[in-house]
């Protein structure tokens, strides 16, 4: 499960801007279904802006992230066209990632 | 199953790790020292341990500055943001939320790079009116902030 994410990054003067909505439920393992059932925790763990080969910023979650999470972080350095990307993994060995550049 | 099979870990389990691993090791090298998951403060279930997990009690300052909603409608989605004055509180490395009445505490860990700006926006989950707490790690010291924040309807319900 490859989860897809909507990312945008944008220069705002010496900074630039980036913005990510990712899709993912975020169970916190502690909700019952209709019938009562548990439902199992799956929720984003590891999350990471990187700008070209270099990590911006790197995120440890718990399940307290709400759903379809969104994420904003602005660093130093980028230069319009260079990439940035967003990648994650879950507690149930999901993925996703997305990537733009700088306008 | 014989006795000798306990303790050991099931192929099953295995495989699942090796899968989460090599996820891991397809994310690019890194230009910091990759900081490995707090599990223990993760797993507290009160804030106060949660707090201690970290490293050490956070001392208030005024450089931490934590912006929430003073009423959220909806506990599920409530947007926070964490922004320091770095003329006071220099070479931050790190970012931690916590929310007081959550069954765990601790919601999220930035680890922030060299050069990034201490700027973070992201939503969480609240269960119910209490405190949101902001920590941020300066130097080798805590520093925090805390802002209350209402909760209309919670953030665990189905």
């Amino acid at each position: 499960m490859a989860g897809r994410i909507k990312i945008r990054a944008q220069k705002k003067g010496e900074l630039t801007e980036v913005k990510a909505l990712m899709r993912h439920p975020m169970e916190t393992g502690m909700r019952k279904d209709q019938a009562g059932e548990s439902i199992p925790a799956h929720f984003i763990t590891e999350v990471a802006v990187l700008h070209g080969d270099q990590t911006v910023m790197q995120a440890h979650w718990g399940a307290a992230v709400s759903a379809n999470p969104f994420l904003g972080v602005r660093f130093q350095g980028g230069q319009a066209g260079d990439a940035v990307r967003v990648v994650w993994t879950d507690n149930q060995g999901g993925t996703g990632e997305g990537e733009t550049t700088i306008r | 199953m014989n006795d000798t099979t306990k303790g050991r870990v099931s192929r099953r389990r295995l495989l699942n790790w090796a899968a989460a691993l090599g996820a891991l090791m397809t994310l690019p090298a890194r230009a910091w020292a990759t900081v490995s998951r707090p599990e223990t403060a993760f797993d507290a279930t009160a804030l106060d341990q949660a707090l201690m997990a970290l490293g050490q009690t956070p001392t208030r300052h005024e450089g931490v500055i934590f912006t929430t909603p003073d009423i959220a409608e909806n506990g599920a989605v409530v947007p926070i943001r964490v922004e320091v004055d770095q003329t006071v509180l220099p070479n931050v490395s790190k970012v931690s939320v916590l929310v007081e009445m959550n069954p765990n505490p601790l919601a999220a860990v930035f680890d922030i790079a060299p050069g990034t700006e201490v700027y973070i926006e992201t939503r969480v989950k609240v269960a119910q009116t209490g405190n949101l707490y902001a920590v941020v790690e300066s130097d080798g010291q805590l520093f925090m902030a805390s802002r209350e924040t209402k909760v209309t309807l919670g953030g665990c319900g189905g």
